[in-house]
């Protein structure tokens, strides 16, 4: 488990944090700007000091009372919003700067190791970092804190200052990191596309305080919390590739609540991937319908439903075992339908994207 | 022609770049502390160091002379010291040529290190301890190759003043042959002795050595402006 709590207030500011959350996986901490995202990552890397702060990390003290470990003891990697490369050194001995800090004993892994996850290999060879990429200077930036063989990886907002193109680019290394390394990862996003991606668990920011933190598809599917009312909000749904249909060019997606079908992946059968549906994405009919081009139609339970707003209410529907989706309706769709708490409905789902 | 300068000029040259030198490489020891200081501190202190550290730049030299001569005389607190020392007393030595130099240039050392240091984005010691470096590693390894332009410019503008200086000289040294004449001093007694063309090779001289100094400053340091 990694446990923070810190309290710490500038003029304008104040943040009053308690968390807890388990010590592996990617841990998104999102919420608007100004909530303090940055600020508790801060925090937890010793970079802000604050008179009464705890931290543990998996049963080790870091900060606690008047013992505050300094930044450079934290056995911890960090990625900052811009990439921070020290341009007085060459893109090899800015990959090297932590790695020769560490003990050899400590280092988990070797320098060529890291230069292939990250599709270094053309860039190891520069003499400065001057020419680089947004894109590429960040993988930079990733490549060196994991050379330190960091126990606890904090990423803030590493994505934002890109462009679509870059983000694009980079968004897969991140995935592999996901999926390759036991490290666990606190990262800092306002996007909740990117948080969709590479999130398993998910914590909540407002106003300086954590509102709420879990699983991702759990906090993703309460309509109480704030991310219900943003324009994307969805559900997000884990399942295996099934099957592949040549002739039309689709895959089919297995869930424990029935199954997707979505443009032909060229993932093996067996293989994990994540998909999201959006709330908008979502239609309601209360018989099974005839005649109909959509074809994702799930058997689905309403067990909540809140309005968002004058014109429309939210629906929250569990398919089979405990999947959440989310629907975005009309009210008046809503009471032509009589809809209510418990009600068996179908629900059609427009368009599935998968991504990761 | 047989020779443009004298003997007692040469070792007036001889005498004004060891000094120039030495001062330098104390300047550089004593000022980066002090600029990186100023550079990073919140304290209240701040605005009085600051101010100490630039008086030289606005006050004459005769008045930094003046005050450095008694508190070097036998009287003055320095000289109590060094006379309780053993070494006797400063003023009219090179040594107290030295110190004088060190607090006259020290502004042309401090303000381009300080500059430079203050350009030096938080963030990037920042990325240094996440990346294990403890506070003096960052310094070495990140802040003194980063402030590179303003050690040069510093060191350039250090050992060229202390170079150009004549009214402290002549308050704390004299004009001592050898010991204390440097070649501001040697110039003047040129003049006085209404002796124009040597003084002439020595002026045209330092004009050169000035100009190419600062010459070589300007085209080939990069300025602190990088991406």
């Amino acid at each position: 488990m990694i446990h923070a709590r810190f309290d710490l207030s500038y003029p304008g500011f104040a943040l009053h944090a308690d968390l807890q959350v388990h010590a592996h996986g990617v841990t998104a901490l999102f919420g608007p700007s100004g909530s303090g995202k940055t600020t508790l990552l801060r925090c937890i890397a010793g970079l802000e000091r604050t008179a009464n702060g705890l931290l543990q990390v998996k049963g080790e003290v870091w900060q606690d009372g008047a013992n505050f470990l300094p930044v450079h003891r934290r056995p911890l990697g960090y990625v900052f919003q811009e990439a921070s490369l020290f341009p007085h050194l060459s893109v090899r001995r800015n990959l090297e700067y932590g790695l020769k800090r560490i003990p050899p004993v400590q280092r988990k892994v070797q320098l060529e190791q890291v230069v292939e996850w990250l599709g270094l290999n053309k860039l190891i060879g520069r003499d400065s970092p001057a020419g680089l990429s947004g894109g590429e200077r960040q993988r930079v930036a990733i490549a060196r804190a994991l050379l330190t063989s960091p126990r606890l990886l904090l990423m803030d907002e590493p994505l934002s200052a890109l462009d679509a193109a870059s983000k694009h680019e980079i968004m897969p290394y991140l995935e592999r990191l996901h999926g390759e390394l036991d490290i666990p990862v606190i990262y800092v996003s306002h996007a909740l596309d990117e948080v969709a991606r590479l999130a398993d668990q998910l914590v909540l920011m407002e106003q300086g305080r954590v509102i709420a933190s879990g699983a991702l598809n759990e906090i993703l599917g309460r309509l109480d919390l704030p991310t219900a009312h943003l324009d994307d909000a969805g559900a997000v749904i884990e399942a295996s590739v099934a099957a592949h249909d040549e002739k039309y060019h689709l895959t089919r997606l297995d869930f424990s609540g029935g199954s997707l079908w979505v443009s032909k992946v060229e993932r093996a059968i067996g293989s994990m991937v994540r998909a999201r549906v959006l709330a908008r994405d979502v239609s309601i009919a209360t018989a099974a319908p005839q005649g109909s081009s959509i074809s994702n139609i799930l058997e689905a339970r309403i067990d909540r439903i809140q309005d968002e707003g004058p014109d429309r209410v939210s629906l929250r529907m569990t398919v089979g075992s405990g999947q959440i989706l989310l629907s975005r309706i009309t009210r008046r769709s809503r009471d032509q339908l009589n809809l209510a708490i418990g009600m068996e409905v179908f629900a059609q789902v427009k368009s599935v994207a998968l991504i990761a | 022609m047989e020779s443009a300068f004298s003997s007692a000029d040469l070792s007036a040259i001889w005498l004004t770049f060891k000094l120039a030198a030495v001062v330098t490489v104390i300047l550089l020891l004593v000022g980066t502390p002090i600029a990186w200081w100023l550079a990073r501190t919140r304290s209240w202190w701040k605005g009085p160091v600051g101010a100490v550290v630039a008086l030289p730049i606005v006050l004459p030299p005769t008045v930094i002379g003046f005050y450095l001569l008694v508190a070097m005389g036998p009287n003055g607190p320095l000289g109590h010291l060094t006379q309780a020392l053993g070494i006797g007393l400063l003023p009219f030595t090179f040594a107290g040529l030295v110190i004088a130099s060190v607090f006259y240039s020290l502004p042309f050392v401090v303000q381009p290190l300080q500059n430079a240091f203050e350009a030096i984005p938080e963030r990037a010691l920042e990325t240094a301890a996440t990346l294990r470096a403890s506070a003096s590693d960052t310094f070495f390894s990140v802040a003194l190759p980063l402030a590179k332009p303003g050690l040069l410019t510093a060191s350039v503008l250090g050992f060229a003043h202390t170079v150009g200086e004549f009214g402290v000289v002549l308050m704390i040294g004299g004009n001592i042959p050898d010991k204390t004449r440097v070649v501001s001093v040697q110039i003047y007694d040129h003049v006085e002795a209404m002796e124009y063309a040597a003084a002439h090779w020595l002026s045209a001289g330092m004009v050169v050595f000035a100009f190419v100094v600062l010459l070589l400053l300007y085209t080939f340091n990069p300025t602190g402006k990088r991406k």
